[in-house]
């Protein structure tokens, strides 16, 4: 059980009409490992992720997450699609944190950590609140409980998001270029947070431009390039060492 | 360095310019003023007003009669049935099934090309078409035919025309079903001007569509909403005095009308229904100031405020603090 990954990809496959996103990933991220995936914009690294709790749904090959075949069912060798419901169950224990926040602007900060866990898990309030307020002053955050998101800066309103994200408990964090809205004097707290998260043993897939990040708290680095994986490694030598020449050129462009 | 210059550098004087005139507005002012004196004269001075005789009828037993039944609760009611409606028409505009998609359309198409007062001529007399309507199985008789029962009818029950397809209810109806549409549209704007990644967020999280679409989408498409539907509402109101056509005769405009016409006196009576209505439409903008003031929440003007007010009261206390960190 414990050698099991947390995800496994095979041969994923994505194209939007005649356009052809992923060509083939294939991925193994274990548990508690921070992996984080860099790449040129247009590389297919936002897709990939999103096809990881079936935002997008792919066109070929498999993606399990703990084990769980995602978005798909297979029953006497054939696939059959999930319901929405089933989907919605899968993606519970899969937090996603997106580059422009999607906080819900119309909910103070405390109702968009509290949403999920009292409509889709159906907890008591006052034990949600209760976390909720404990998941804020973890992101320190204690003082904008009762905040709208729009009265917030961009790095306070992703930490919400991470927070609204952990408050389903999930086992598997995806984060979608968090820091690339940003600030440049906001980045370093939203990193702040992930990289305690990562030393609680939280199993993250990063994609980002963030180098430094990826150098010191990645357990693994991702190199993708026009929809294929070109590189991946530990990420100092990846980072110091690169044996690809598209590598170096991307490197030497954002280093 | 730099701030010790900034220091040391005395306030310039502040700036006092004559400014531009603007002698435009004031001859804008003049003829507006004018036309306002001619208007309130005429009011005044004028004899065929009778304004003894519309107080008289404002508020005679029939008028308002008309207007809580024909003209405030029709306005209610058509306006619950078609905002409810509206809302299912336009969740499957959007719908991924194109069949959903096509009916949503024709609905709308049909309901939006019929004018209001030809479609409560036609609702107010659907009887023609149907004496007796009656619930059971479709094409019962020639189901029966087919399989050589004569005069098959699995029914369970229904009602005559006459009792139902006149007055009130087929003016609801009319004025319902045609309202439906444009809310329809009004509601598909609304969604659509809310981030789909208000949707993707709340997928993510675990929602479902429909948890999605009431928690999430709808408060927020509601900004777009209302006030278009507090047009509507205006629109409404104002579309009750077109019952005449069911015809429904508990209605303000039929009965102002109908003292106007008894008494051969029918300017004053119209002035009464001009009165009436302003006064109606008036209680609906309040109304509407209330409503879009909730539904601004997080976004409202006021927050922002705030927020400024609070940001300046920590940079003039020193600085630092208006962030929290």
């Amino acid at each position: 059980m414990t050698d099991q990954p947390m995800v496994r990809a095979e041969n994923v496959h994505k194209s939007f009409g005649r356009l052809e996103v992923l060509k083939g990933i294939d991925l193994e991220v274990r548990q508690g490992e921070v992996c984080c995936v860099i790449g040129p914009s247009g590389s297919g690294k936002s897709t990939f992720l999103r096809c990881i709790n079936h935002l997008e749904k792919i066109n070929a090959g498999r993606i399990w997450v703990d084990g769980d075949l995602i978005g798909y069912r297979e029953r006497g060798g054939k696939l059959h699609e999930m319901r929405e419901k089933e989907v919605a169950e899968q993606r519970r224990a899969i937090g996603m944190v997106f580059q422009r926040f999607n906080l819900f602007p119309h909910l103070t900060v405390l109702e968009n950590v509290m949403e999920a866990p009292l409509r889709v898990r159906r907890e008591p309030k006052a034990q949600v609140r209760e976390r909720a307020v404990e998941l804020l002053s973890r992101v320190g955050l204690a003082d904008k409980v009762d905040a709208y998101p729009g009265q917030c800066s961009g790095g306070q309103q992703q930490r919400v998001a991470i927070a609204r994200a952990l408050a389903m408990r999930p086992k598997l964090m995806l984060f979608d270029e968090p820091t690339s809205a940003l600030d440049p004097e906001l980045v370093g707290e939203v990193l702040d947070v992930m990289k305690s998260l990562a030393s609680e043993g939280m199993t993250m897939i990063v994609v980002t431009h963030e180098i430094g990040f990826a150098r010191e708290v990645g357990d693994s680095l991702v190199f993708m390039d026009g929809g294929v994986v070109v590189e991946a490694g530990a990420p100092r030598e990846v980072i110091a060492n690169p044996q690809h020449e598209r590598t170096r050129a991307f490197l030497a462009k954002v280093l | 360095m730099a701030t010790d210059v900034t220091d040391v550098r005395a306030r310039p004087e502040p700036i006092k310019a004559v400014p531009v005139r603007h002698p435009g507005r004031w001859a804008a002012v003049a003829v507006l003023a004018v036309l306002t004196a001619m208007f309130v004269h005429v009011i005044v001075t004028n004899k065929a007003f009778k304004w003894g005789f519309i107080f008289e009828n404002l508020f005679n037993q029939p008028v308002v009669d008309g207007l809580l039944r024909g003209t405030l609760l029709m306005t209610i009611c058509a306006m619950a049935v078609g905002i409810a409606l509206g809302v299912i028409i336009a969740v499957m505009r959007l719908s991924d099934n194109p069949i959903l998609r096509s009916v949503a359309w024709v609905y709308t198409w049909f309901f939006r090309a019929v004018p209001r007062l030809v479609l409560l001529a036609v609702f107010g007399n659907l009887g023609i078409l149907w004496s007796r309507v009656e619930f059971g199985v479709p094409f019962d008789t020639q189901l029966g035919a087919l399989f050589g029962i004569p005069d098959l009818h699995l029914r369970v029950g229904g009602f005559t025309s006459r009792d139902v397809f006149a007055g009130f209810f087929a003016g609801l109806l009319g004025l319902a079903l045609s309202e439906a549409a444009y809310m329809a549209e009004i509601v598909r704007a609304g969604i659509q001007s809310v981030d789909p990644g208000q949707a993707e967020a709340a997928e993510a999280l675990g929602l479902s569509r429909g948890q999605a679409l009431r928690r999430i989408i709808l408060p927020q498409a509601m900004r777009v909403i209302v006030p278009p539907t507090g047009n509507e509402t205006i629109a409404m109101l104002k579309d009750t005095s077109l019952l005449i056509m069911v015809p429904v005769t508990y209605e303000l405009f039929f009965q102002l009308d109908a003292i106007g016409k008894r008494t051969f006196d029918p300017f004053p009576m119209y002035t009464a229904a001009c009165l009436w209505y302003l006064a109606l439409t008036s209680l609906l903008l309040v109304g509407q100031y209330f409503i879009e003031r909730h539904f601004s929440r997080g976004y409202g003007k006021q927050d922002r405020a705030k927020l400024k007010l609070r940001g300046l009261a920590a940079e003039q206390g020193g600085g630092g603090g208006g962030v929290a960190a």
